[in-house]
């Protein structure tokens, strides 16, 4: 059906379906009931994946189509991914595509608006539907919020994590198994397009730091300045095994050498949105801020009573972190018992 | 090797923001930086060029209002000149003409490699320069933490979510690069007084073939409706008290917020 909302679904290196793409999926079943618009999901993935990470978001869409992609399997998902879709949709010049703003979320996105010749609107913090998707976010580190619309309707949408809680449908929908021809779809700009050399993946290297994956944890312990050091960093440790939390870091910490970048929230590293997120010595720049301001309950603990974090947390404790810190550990173990 | 590095213009992040009648930034009330994470890769190509590398280095860069002062910088940290797409048309230009402008300019320069910052402050989509290539028809490698090029093939660690991802490709390419890279450097006063005599050229639409009237102004794919101030959060409750004191405050704080 013309006007279709399509989800288009991105992978985790286990192969599973990742977490932002059964929110956006959520997020697009909603507007498809608003709207009164067919909602699908496409995942196009190698072949053995493809399926089983389908059937996965199959718990959230009435349809699912699922693309064996071979080349997924050799290079950087984002043009394999945005090739079969320009394909799939290129009949459709009303069609709807969401994304999440992940790293290979932005390079669909990126790819398809040239192939396909339309707008986006990215890192949509809230979507509701007038004739098409209307899209809140934050811009300049939260300190406005933008709403804006697609000319015409159609287009694609980024979604920032954690814009909607997951959440299954009623009904399991059914899973399309699709095969594709090669190249650019006709009739698009696409079709103009000079072919790339390709980009081939040599190695996947998996990092015992990168194990964890800051953006999936419900509770976060960020360090940053404050921390002092790499040894710094073991009372963040401790403070997140009891809360069964993650540790993460500012900038200031990561470019210390304390912590890997992985680790980093802000603009420049990640954007989480756990329920808590405790701030160990953390001045909360701006730009520190645009990655954690969707936190549900935000801790800070500093010395510096001005620090600019004490504007947005919910609570801000003024004092020594390596004093305070042991102390909410033993306090929390004690009410354990 | 030539390198060319995707610089965009930005309001200072420490700056406040104004916004025009069309709800887009105004930028010309902002004094203009470079991106933030535009820096990083600058510096990438110019610690190629440290490492005894043969490397040249221009900038480019579109901006609607924006004069050439934010290059500058770029310039004395090392950059041997730069151009300067800017157009009265590109005032309020969404993200799809942006990459349409940047393909246009770079068919008009050579280049090995073409580097882009990961995304910028002010709108933070990332989606430009995946666009750029595509258009191009270039090799797309990003979120690189290292970029080596060697023997017209160029090497990238890809983050990615568990680790990184080694991929590579022949050049020429357009490679987007993270904070991962290494800090930028400060420009040394001989830089400062060397990025004088460097040579900003300026180009309009039609100096790159594109037609005004198909470009920005009335933006073509996107539009701003509305802008409005975050709902602020509840008010900060302040904690001043002994260790054991403030612990017992947080968890209870916590358990209150049902957050444990």
């Amino acid at each position: 059906m013309p006007g279709t909302l399509w989800v288009i679904a991105e992978t985790g290196a286990d192969g599973r379906l990742a977490r932002i793409s059964a929110e956006v999926a959520t997020l697009a079943r909603g507007l498809g009931a608003d709207a009164g618009r067919d909602v699908a999901g496409v995942v196009v993935a190698p072949p053995g994946i493809a399926a089983g990470a389908a059937e996965e978001l199959a718990a959230f869409l009435p349809r699912v189509l699922a693309v064996e992609a071979p080349a997924a399997a050799t290079s950087p998902a984002g043009v394999v991914i945005a090739t079969a879709v320009a394909r799939m949709v290129s009949g459709d010049p009303s069609a709807c595509l969401l994304v999440g703003a992940s790293s290979d979320g932005r390079d669909v996105a990126g790819f398809l608006a040239a192939m396909l010749g339309v707008g986006v609107l990215t890192n949509a913090a809230a979507i509701t539907w007038d004739g098409g998707p209307i899209v809140e976010k934050g811009v300049f580190g939260g300190r406005l919020v933008t709403t804006s619309e697609l000319a015409g309707g159609a287009g694609i949408v980024t979604v920032a994590l954690g814009s909607v809680t997951a959440e299954a449908a009623p009904a399991v929908g059914r899973v399309e198994m699709v095969a594709l021809p090669d190249g650019a779809p006709s009739g698009t700009p696409a079709a103009d397009l000079p072919e790339a050399p390709p980009v081939t993946v040599l190695e996947r290297v998996v990092e015992a730091a990168g194990a964890v994956q800051i953006e999936e944890a419900k509770i976060i312990v960020a360090g940053g300045r404050g921390m002092g050091s790499a040894d710094g960093f073991r009372v963040a440790d401790e403070l997140a095994t009891e809360l069964g939390g993650a540790v993460a870091a500012s900038r200031a910490a990561v470019d210390a050498g304390w912590i890997p970048y992985s680790r980093q929230v802000g603009q420049t590293g990640k954007v989480v949105k756990p329920e808590v997120y405790v701030a160990l010595g953390i001045s909360g720049a701006v730009q520190h801020k645009v990655g954690m301001q969707g936190a549900s309950t935000i801790v800070a603990i500093n010395t510096d009573s001005d620090a600019p974090i004490a504007e947005f947390a919910d609570m801000f404790v003024i004092g020594n972190l390596f004093e305070i810190v042991p102390a909410l550990v033993a306090e929390l173990r004690a009410r354990r018992t | 090797m030539k390198i060319v590095i995707l610089a965009k213009p930005v309001p200072d992040a420490t700056g406040q923001e104004r916004l025009g009648p069309d709800l887009r930034l105004d930028r010309a009330a902002i004094p203009p930086v470079i991106n933030g994470n535009d820096e990083y890769v600058l510096e990438a190509a110019l610690r190629l060029r440290d490492a005894g590398a043969d490397v040249s280095v221009t900038l480019l860069a579109m901006a609607g209002a924006f004069g050439p002062d934010a290059l500058r910088k770029g310039l004395a940290m090392g950059a041997d000149d730069a151009y300067l797409i800017t157009d009265p048309a590109l005032a309020g230009a969404c993200a799809l003409d942006t990459t349409r402008v940047l393909a246009a300019a770079l068919r008009r320069l050579e280049f090995d490699l073409v580097l882009a910052g990961v995304d910028s402050s002010d709108g933070g989509g990332g989606i430009v320069p995946a666009g750029v290539a595509a258009l191009m028809g270039l090799p797309y490698l990003s979120y690189a933490s290292a970029i080596v090029p060697e023997g017209g093939r160029v090497r990238v660690r890809r983050i990615s979510p568990t680790g990184y991802d080694l991929l590579e490709a022949a050049m020429p390419a357009l490679v987007v690069g993270t904070q991962a890279l290494g800090e930028p450097r400060y420009p040394t006063l001989r830089g400062i007084m060397g990025a004088r005599s460097k040579t900003i050229t300026t180009w309009s639409l039609a100096d790159i073939g594109l037609d005004a009237a198909a470009i920005g102004g009335e933006p073509t794919t996107t539009r701003v409706r509305s802008v409005r101030s975050p709902e602020a959060r509840g008010s900060v409750r302040v904690v001043r008290e002994p260790a054991t004191v403030a612990a017992t405050q947080i968890v209870d704080f916590l358990v209150e917020r049902r957050a444990i």
